[in-house]
């Protein structure tokens, strides 16, 4: 072992209560670190994952951002023509060519695709109407990017396949029209058609204006309905990799031309309070590390000023600075190693404890578990904090002590 | 040159308001295996003196020489290497680590010197230890000790690398007259039988009267250099 090592060592065992309180500092610094950010990350994560999973990861619209190129100035030779004030037409018919899209998008890997007809429609029950959206959908595709056949209480949604003339509404709008599975409605779109459907599923998502407004129909039917055959306006697109979608909606509005939101894109200003959210936790996390960092100062000081002879008879046999120094540092080392080592142990017996914890938020029907992300980062990032304050902590005392100049403490003992 | 600690022209200042004069102009020659006793009143810089051929303060002007190597262009840390290696320090109070044990207070040095491993270091350390009289001490720790055996310790640690010159300040002034004896004994047998050269500051005249060599400090300066008989 190296000799500024064990003397570091001696030091620390020699004042035995005032070690172990520095060492409980950190302990408690480093659990509270990592309980507190893997409840805000899991929490974080919880909501994400909502956020995400709720709405498609990509929609692509029959919008257009940016007009085409025009003819004449592709004529032009470098800016002769330039036509300012151009907007896009006004496309209301939906996605053009959506076979031939729907192919190429179906055709990258790692995603799943769905053509969606959106569009207006009054609902009519027993002399009640409401305006609602009623999308076309295909069941099948449907299923692979929505969580909707997660939320259906009664029915399905494979029943639409079954009979045509099917509809599925949200519990809210059932309760409204006070209706249930099997009763008939009718179904008046914005052009004036009109048709008789059957409730075939009831879902809820717990979102209120969902299940009030939303409603799914036969994307044929839906294609009928609105007078708009073999037109989609929405394709939903789901990914394996949700943050991969902003580049993916990118390569999408390249190649189709038409407008392609991320879930990114739709949601920066939530990611971004979530940013924030984590940087205020951060550091109040960080300052119980900083409070627990002064004990270890106040601790190495205390060693410092008391073993002041040792250190001077150390330089006199011939002990660098740097190794009066080092000692020090070890023992700053020693206290944030063991510590982060206890704090890590005892962090994650507080996050399974927290993980058990059951919680049923006002208004909730369900209970539901505290989100805790287990995440390799945040225990690294703690231990990388302790060790940070820990060595600051010591750096103070042990420059002082590698200023001790043998000669004055002598002269005063002599 | 057959000296092997000179000083020469050596003046110390100590800074401040009213700055004191510790060491005024002392030049002076070391022989190798020679036993020399610095004595003078209190404060007659005797001890600063001793500090100053030491190496372990810097002379305000004047130089001294190391087995030849003339010192003042050297740093804190190249002083530091000459002290490990080449002088070994014993001061009035013993000045021991309380918390190693005798045998781990002897092999400090050694091992920062770094030349020996730790069994070697160990066997060294006993080895001195033995020569000293003091080996069934070894695994105490020096409030187990008495006075006498302690300074004894702490010649063993000073001889730990096997220095050239072994400084010693009131190496006596904090034992009964027995202890004194026995030390004053072994740094005597250290210089004669051992050829080391033996430096002591002492005001302890039955301790200056064993040396081959005295020099008498009065505020700050020579006041008379001889060798008895």
């Amino acid at each position: 072992m190296r000799i500024q090592l064990q003397v570091a060592l001696t030091h620390l065992t020699g004042r035995r209560r005032q070690t172990l309180v520095s060492l409980t500092g950190v302990v408690l610094g480093v659990a509270f670190f990592l309980a507190v950010s893997s409840l805000m990350r899991g929490s974080e994560q919880d909501f994400i994952k909502r956020l995400v999973d709720n709405s498609p990861h990509i929609t692509v619209s029959d919008e257009v951002r940016r007009p085409r190129t025009q003819p004449a100035e592709r004529r032009g030779i470098d800016g002769a023509v330039k036509i300012r004030n151009l907007k896009p037409q006004t496309e209301t018919r939906g996605i053009r060519g959506y076979r031939e899209k729907l192919a190429l998008i179906e055709a990258a890997p790692g995603l799943r695709v769905a053509p969606v007809l959106v569009g207006s429609a009054v609902l009519t029950f027993a002399g009640r109407e409401e305006g609602v959206t009623l999308s076309g959908i295909v069941p099948k595709t449907m299923k692979t990017v929505s969580t909707i056949q997660d939320k259906m209480i009664a029915g399905s949604l494979d029943a639409l396949d079954v009979n045509p003339n099917g509809i599925v509404i949200g519990t809210g709008l059932a309760e409204k029209f006070n209706l249930g599975l099997g009763r008939n409605l009718t179904v008046v779109a914005a052009s004036g058609a009109s048709r008789a459907m059957k409730v075939v599923g009831l879902f809820r998502t717990g979102n209120a204006s969902v299940d009030e407004t939303q409603t799914f129909t036969l994307l044929k039917r839906a294609q009928v309905l609105f007078e708009r055959p073999n037109r989609v306006n929405r394709f939903l697109i789901q990914l394996d990799d949700a943050y991969a979608a902003r580049a993916v909606a990118h390569r999408i509005e390249d190649a189709t031309g038409d407008k392609s939101v991320s879930w990114v894109e739709a949601s920066e200003d939530i990611l971004s309070v979530l940013v924030v959210r984590n940087i205020i936790m951060y550091s109040v996390v960080a300052a119980i590390l900083v409070v627990a960092s002064f004990g270890i100062y106040n601790t190495l000081s205390t060693i410092v000023l008391e073993k002041t002879h040792d250190i001077a008879i150390l330089k006199s046999m011939g002990f660098h600075a740097r190794d009066v120094r080092l000692i020090f540092l070890f023992e700053g080392v020693i206290i944030g190693l063991i510590g982060s080592l206890f704090g890590l142990a005892m962090g994650a017996g507080l996050m399974h404890v927290l993980s058990l914890v059951q919680i049923k938020p006002p208004g909730v029907s369900e209970k539901v578990f505290l989100p805790i992300w287990w995440g390799a980062q945040q225990f690294a990032l703690a231990t990388a904090f302790a060790m940070t304050s820990c060595i600051l902590a010591a750096w103070l005392p042990a420059r002082r002590a590698g200023r001790v100049h043998p000669v004055e403490i002598l002269r005063g003992a002599a | 040159m057959s000296a092997v600690l000179r000083a020469e022209n050596l003046v110390r200042i100590l800074p401040g308001e009213v700055p004191v004069t510790l060491v005024n102009d002392i030049s002076l020659a070391i022989e190798r295996g020679e036993f020399i006793c610095i004595m003078g009143p209190s404060g007659s810089g005797k001890s600063s003196l001793l500090y100053l051929l030491g190496l372990l303060d810097v002379p305000t002007s004047g130089q001294v020489w190391l087995d030849g190597e003339e010192t003042s262009r050297y740093g804190e840390d190249d002083l530091a290497n000459r002290r490990l290696e080449k002088l070994g320090f014993v001061f009035q109070f013993h000045f021991l680590l309380a918390e190693f044990t005798v045998i781990d207070n002897v092999t400090l040095p050694i091992r920062r010197l770094g030349r020996l491993n730790a069994s070697a270091a160990r066997a060294r350390g006993l080895e001195l230890l033995d020569r000293l009289g003091v080996v069934e001490q070894s695994a105490k720790y020096p409030h187990q000790l008495s006075g006498g055996q302690r300074q004894r310790v702490a010649i063993a640690r000073a001889l730990a690398n096997d220095p050239l010159i072994l400084l010693a300040d009131e190496p006596t002034g904090n034992l009964d007259s027995a202890s004194g004896g026995t030390v004053r004994q072994i740094l005597k047998d250290l210089a004669h039988e051992m050829g080391k050269t033996v430096v002591a500051v002492t005001h302890d005249a039955s301790f200056a009267a064993a040396a081959d060599r005295r020099i008498g400090i009065v505020d700050g300066k020579i006041d008379a250099d001889w060798r008895p008989g």
